[in-house]
Formats: C-alpha cells, sequence, structure tokens
C-alpha cells in the first residue's frame, strides 16, 4: 500500500515502480528494465560514465544541489588506495521523507545506482548509513542486499561481468548532524558525529582516510535512468542546469499531503493546488518551505515561481531536500521560528561556539517573546544574532539555523507585533 | 557478556563487514542493537562493546552521550516517540503530544511506573507527509489523532 495516493500531475521516473506488485522484489526489477543500466555502464569507460551523469545535469538530491557529474570526478579513481561509494540514508531534514520510499518500494534501483557509481571511481565496497529510526528500512535493506548476494547481482562477478562489489548497511542512532556529509563520516568510524575541516574533501580523504563518494539515495536512484535512457532524456526532464525530476515532500497545511515526483522546474503554486489539492478550509498561503527547514522561508506572493535550484537561489532561499512545507493564514510565524529553533539548538553538536551559544540564545529569546515577555529590541536582536552566525561555523548547521530565522525576522516582522509588550522582563 | 544467538550472529557480521583495523566503526551500530535486547546501556555493555572493537571504553562512552537514540536508563517495553518537528506541529503534533502525556501519565523521557511504557518529544523522523506522526519502538503510525493514539496505547496495554 503506498503512503498518499500518486497525483496525474506527476512524472514518475524514479517512482515508476512504486505501486507495482512487489515492487521491491529483485525478479520485479529485472522484468522492468532492471540492471540494464549496469550492464550497459560496464561496456563504457569510466570517464564515459562520469561525463554521462555531468550531462545530465543531476545535482545532488540531499540538500546541497551540487553538480553529481562533478562530484564524481573529483575521486582519484587511479588512487592506490581502497575507493569507497557511501549511500547518505540520514534524511533527517524536517519536511523530507522521500529517501524512505525509495529505500521501501525500489531498492534494487538504489543498488544499482551504486554499482554504476563504483564502476566511475573503481570502488569495490559500500555502506548504506541509514538513520536510526528506520530501523525497518535496513532490515528491508539487508533483505534486499541478501537477495542481490544469492542472486549474482552483488559480491563477486556482478551479474556475470567480473565486477566485484560488497555493499552494506550501517545504523545510525539519532543525529541531524549526521546527514552533514563529514559528519556522517566520523559517525560512520564510529565516532561521535562532528564535522570535519575542509578540505581535504571525501573526494579525496573520505571514510577511513581514502577516496569516498557520498551522495543520497534519490542521487543514486537516478543513475539507472540517466545511464539506460541517456543524459539528455534526464535532462530534459527537467530545466536547463537542472536536470531531471524529484520527489517533493509536501506536508503541512494541504489537503493531500504526499511524496509527489514532479519534474525540476514545476510551478510551487500549481503544485500546492493541483498535485497536494490545496489549502484546507478555503484559507489563503500564507509562507512556503520549500527544501526542508534549513531553507529561508518564502511568503506567498513569492511562490509563483519554477522550483528550480537557481530560481530559489536567486531568491535567497535553496531547493534543498524536497521538503516542502506549506502554511496557511493562521500559522504563527514566532511560533514557527522557535520551533524550527528548538531543533537546530538540539541538534547542534556543538562543536563551533557560533552554533552551539547562537541557537542556544535564538531559542531562549524566541521561547521568552512566546511566553509573553518579548521587548522590541528583541527582534532586531534575532536578525543580528542570527547573522553572526553565518558562515561562521565548520558545517552547514549553523548556517542552516540562522537562515530561516533571519528569513522570518525580515518577512514576517508583522507577527512579531503581538509578542511585543512594554513590561516585558528578561528572566 | 553474551547475547542472543541472533544477535552474535548480526555482530559477527557487522565486524566482519568493515575494512581490516576498522572494526571501531561497529560501535555505534552495535550499541543500539544491543540496546534492543539489553534494555540499556549499561557500563556493562560500553565494556563490552569497546572489547569486541578493540577501543577504550571511554570512546565508547563519549559516543552514548552523543546519539539521541542510546539511552542509559531503561525505557518503558514500549517507547512512544511522539513528533512535534514543524510539518507535525501544523496539524496537531504539539497537541498530540499533550494528549499523550495525560493519556499515560508521564513527561518527556519518563517511564509509567509498571514500566511499560516510556515518552519521547522527538525531532523530526521522517515521516512528515502523513503527519502527525508517532513511532513506538520501530513501528511508524501515521496521520494519527488523538483518539488512534488511545487506541494504540489500549492494545498494547491490553497484550502486557
Amino acid at each position: 500500500m503506498l503512503y498518499n495516493e500518486p497525483s496525474p500531475l506527476e512524472t514518475r521516473i524514479l517512482s515508476r515502480r512504486f505501486g507495482m506488485e512487489d515492487s521491491a522484489s529483485l525478479e520485479t526489477y529485472l522484468t522492468t528494465d532492471g540492471y540494464k543500466a549496469f550492464l550497459k555502464a560496464r561496456e563504457m569507460k569510466p570517464e564515459q560514465i562520469v561525463d554521462e551523469v555531468k550531462a545530465s545535469a543531476l545535482r545532488g538530491r540531499g540538500g546541497a544541489g551540487f553538480p553529481t557529474g562533478l562530484k564524481w570526478s573529483f575521486v582519484p579513481r587511479t588512487s592506490p588506495k581502497p575507493k569507497y561509494i557511501i549511500v547518505n540514508a540520514d534524511e533527517s531534514e524536517p519536511g523530507t521523507c522521500k529517501d524512505r520510499l525509495l529505500m521501501e518500494y525500489d531498492p534494487h534501483q538504489m543498488i544499482e545506482g551504486i554499482l554504476i557509481a563504483s564502476l566511475a571511481v573503481d570502488a569495490h565496497a559500500g555502506y548504506i548509513y541509514i538513520r536510526g529510526e528506520y530501523r525497518y528500512l535496513i532490515e528491508h535493506m539487508n533483505r534486499a542486499i541478501a537477495d542481490a548476494y544469492a542472486k549474482g547481482y552483488l559480491g563477486k562477478n556482478v551479474a556475470g561481468t567480473g565486477w566485484n562489489f560488497d555493499l552494506h548497511t550501517h545504523s545510525g542512532a539519532g543525529a541531524y548532524e549526521c546527514g552533514e556529509e563529514t559528519a556522517l563520516l566520523d559517525s560512520l568510524e564510529g565516532k561521535r558525529g562532528v564535522p570535519r575541516m575542509k578540505p581535504p574533501f571525501p573526494a579525496v580523504a573520505g571514510a577511513w582516510a581514502c577516496p569516498t563518494l557520498l551522495n543520497n539515495v534519490e542521487t543514486y536512484s537516478a543513475i539507472p535512468f540517466i545511464i539506460r535512457e541517456g543524459a539528455k532524456a534526464f535532462a530534459e526532464l527537467g530545466t536547463p542546469k537542472n536536470g531531471g525530476t524529484r520527489l517533493v515532500c509536501i506536508s503541512g497545511h494541504v489537503n493531500k499531503p504526499g511524496v509527489y515526483e514532479l519534474p525540476l522546474g514545476f510551478n510551487m503554486i500549481k503544485a500546492i493546488e493541483e498535485v497536494a489539492g490545496g489549502i484546507p478550509h478555503g484559507r489563503k498561503l500564507k509562507a512556503v518551505v520549500p527544501g526542508g527547514s534549513s531553507c529561508p522561508l518564502l511568503r506567498a506572493e513569492e511562490c509563483d515561481i519554477p522550483m528550480d535550484y537557481d530560481t530559489l537561489s536567486k531568491l535567497g532561499s535553496m531547493l534543498g531536500s524536497g521538503g516542502m512545507v506549506v502554511m496557511d493564514e493562521t500559522t504563527d510565524m514566532v511560533k514557527v521560528a522557535l520551533r524550527i529553533m528548538r531543533f537546530y539548538a538540539h541538534e547542534s553538536c556543538g562543536w563551533c561556539i557560533p552554533c552551539r551559544e547562537g541557537t542556544t540564545w535564538l531559542r531562549k529569546i524566541l521561547q521568552r517573546m512566546v511566553e509573553g515577555n518579548g521587548r522590541r529590541e528583541d527582534v532586531a536582536l534575532l536578525g543580528e544574532l542570527s547573522k553572526n552566525m553565518l558562515g561562521r561555523t565548520f558545517c552547514a548547521l549553523g548556517d542552516a539555523a540562522a537562515m530561516p530565522t533571519i528569513s522570518i525576522v525580515d518577512k514576517f516582522a508583522e507577527d512579531f507585533e503581538k509578542y511585543i509588550v512594554p513590561e516585558a522582563v528578561l528572566v | 557478556m553474551t547475547f542472543s544467538s541472533e544477535l552474535e550472529q548480526r555482530f559477527a557480521k557487522m565486524l566482519a563487514c568493515y575494512p581490516p583495523g576498522k572494526q571501531r566503526s561497529a560501535v555505534v551500530p552495535m550499541l543500539i542493537y544491543a540496546q534492543d535486547e539489553v534494555g540499556a546501556v549499561t557500563p556493562e555493555l560500553i565494556d563490552e562493546v569497546a572489547k569486541r572493537c578493540g577501543v577504550e571504553p571511554l570512546q565508547v562512552d563519549e559516543v552514548v552521550g552523543y546519539y539521541s537514540m542510546l539511552h542509559r536508563e531503561k525505557l518503558g517495553t514500549y517507547h512512544v516517540q511522539v513528533c512535534t518537528n514543524i510539518s507535525c506541529m501544523l496539524v496537531g503534533g504539539e497537541e498530540l503530544y499533550e494528549h499523550a502525556r495525560k493519556k499515560l501519565g508521564i513527561g518527556n523521557k519518563e517511564v509509567s511506573a509498571d514500566g511499560q511504557f516510556s515518552l519521547e518529544e522527538v525531532e523530526c523522523m521522517g515521516a512528515c507527509s502523513w503527519a502527525p506522526a508517532v513511532e513506538i519502538n520501530y513501528d511508524f503510525h501515521h496521520f494519527v489523532t488523538p483518539e488512534k493514539l488511545d487506541k494504540l496505547i489500549e492494545d498494547l496495554r491490553k497484550k502486557q
């Protein structure tokens, strides 16, 4: 059973097997083009695979939107060290719930994507880092992996091509920070998930100080289509420099929340109104989190836009991880800001002081305002504090906490008015 | 310390899956799976994991403090985790959490007197489009209403 009804407006490329009988089985996968892409890639030179991924205009689906082919080209494939493939399945960005479906309904699509990546960077082992809360998916992936081993699609002589590749799952244990790639690597190595100084980038010195290719579940899942149907076919689904489709997770105030596969460049208002069934009770749109809670929020009047990385970037926001949170006119943006900050303060690993102290103080100030002790100068203080966190931390968590806060303070100043009281006391 | 044969098998496989000499990598997965069987991350468990992964107990201990799913105290038989993060909050997650508090008569990270239930207000667990969401142990429940939560809890009580 699917978690939500599909929409006729979807372009189902990565999710084409969702809803099929036994969609997660290797048999279903093999009868629906499974492993054609791997066999094709086996005949290609590694550079050709990388070039194909570059030409597809696929950009990282974890959040940063970095061009995938370019990332692949950074891995020194001729290095004498072992190379590793890591899958970031730590899906933790608030608003995001798509990787779950890709692993649950079509685990072999991701496995094939991983195998193609292994050809491109000459890796022979890979690890899928899955967040601890997704225990059922760890077991589910273990079964899919075991089946692939049993039938010759993992291990020695993959699909009879002489290629060797081992794949394993690895459980996280509850830490948003481990979705950041270098923190994930420390976690994989059995340590606290604290981000590393970059450079060196993981491509050069990642897992166990070896060259490492690290991508999101959805990114790997897009690879089989790109190789099988060609880069052009994928690129053309989207807009220039924004190839393909992506799984958009629509949540919040909509009639039909769900995960829908939409081409890059799909209009945001259309996604809310037509794909997700509009806002309940005839209410008006107030704000949208475009791609997970780290992204600056958009006001309703900013939302009539194509959803692609560059348009969102021009608006000072991000397409992020595909987690789109819709808020209607009744939403109290100060409470939203507080909830977002409670999250970041909880998840800050404490390594960098601007993040550790910044998130904590932003949370305290917002909490005090909501509790009835807001001062007029607090609004400016929230903005100033946030802006001072930007770019001053090892990883993006500090920025991720600051950016939505800045956008709420700047764009929804009127929401703060009712929390400003002349007799406010600092407690 | 010994574990069930199923878990021993899992651990043997786990230790073998990392590159030679990198068995420290098994620390986090080993802790979380062992916690499920032992009930909590006890000092003995820390020593045991350290021994098996070839690290100092302190190196395991510092890891325990970092990950929110690792607990030094025993949780209830059923650990009820209610998400109140933004997507859930917009559709009643906070009210659902308050309801759970009253229903179970315990607060955040507390265990009921009979040891049957524990409660935790959790951060986003990846069920945003089917919110509000609750995870009981490792089972997800979507579109949870107070009535639905009552039924889930009552059914678990009957299982005792």
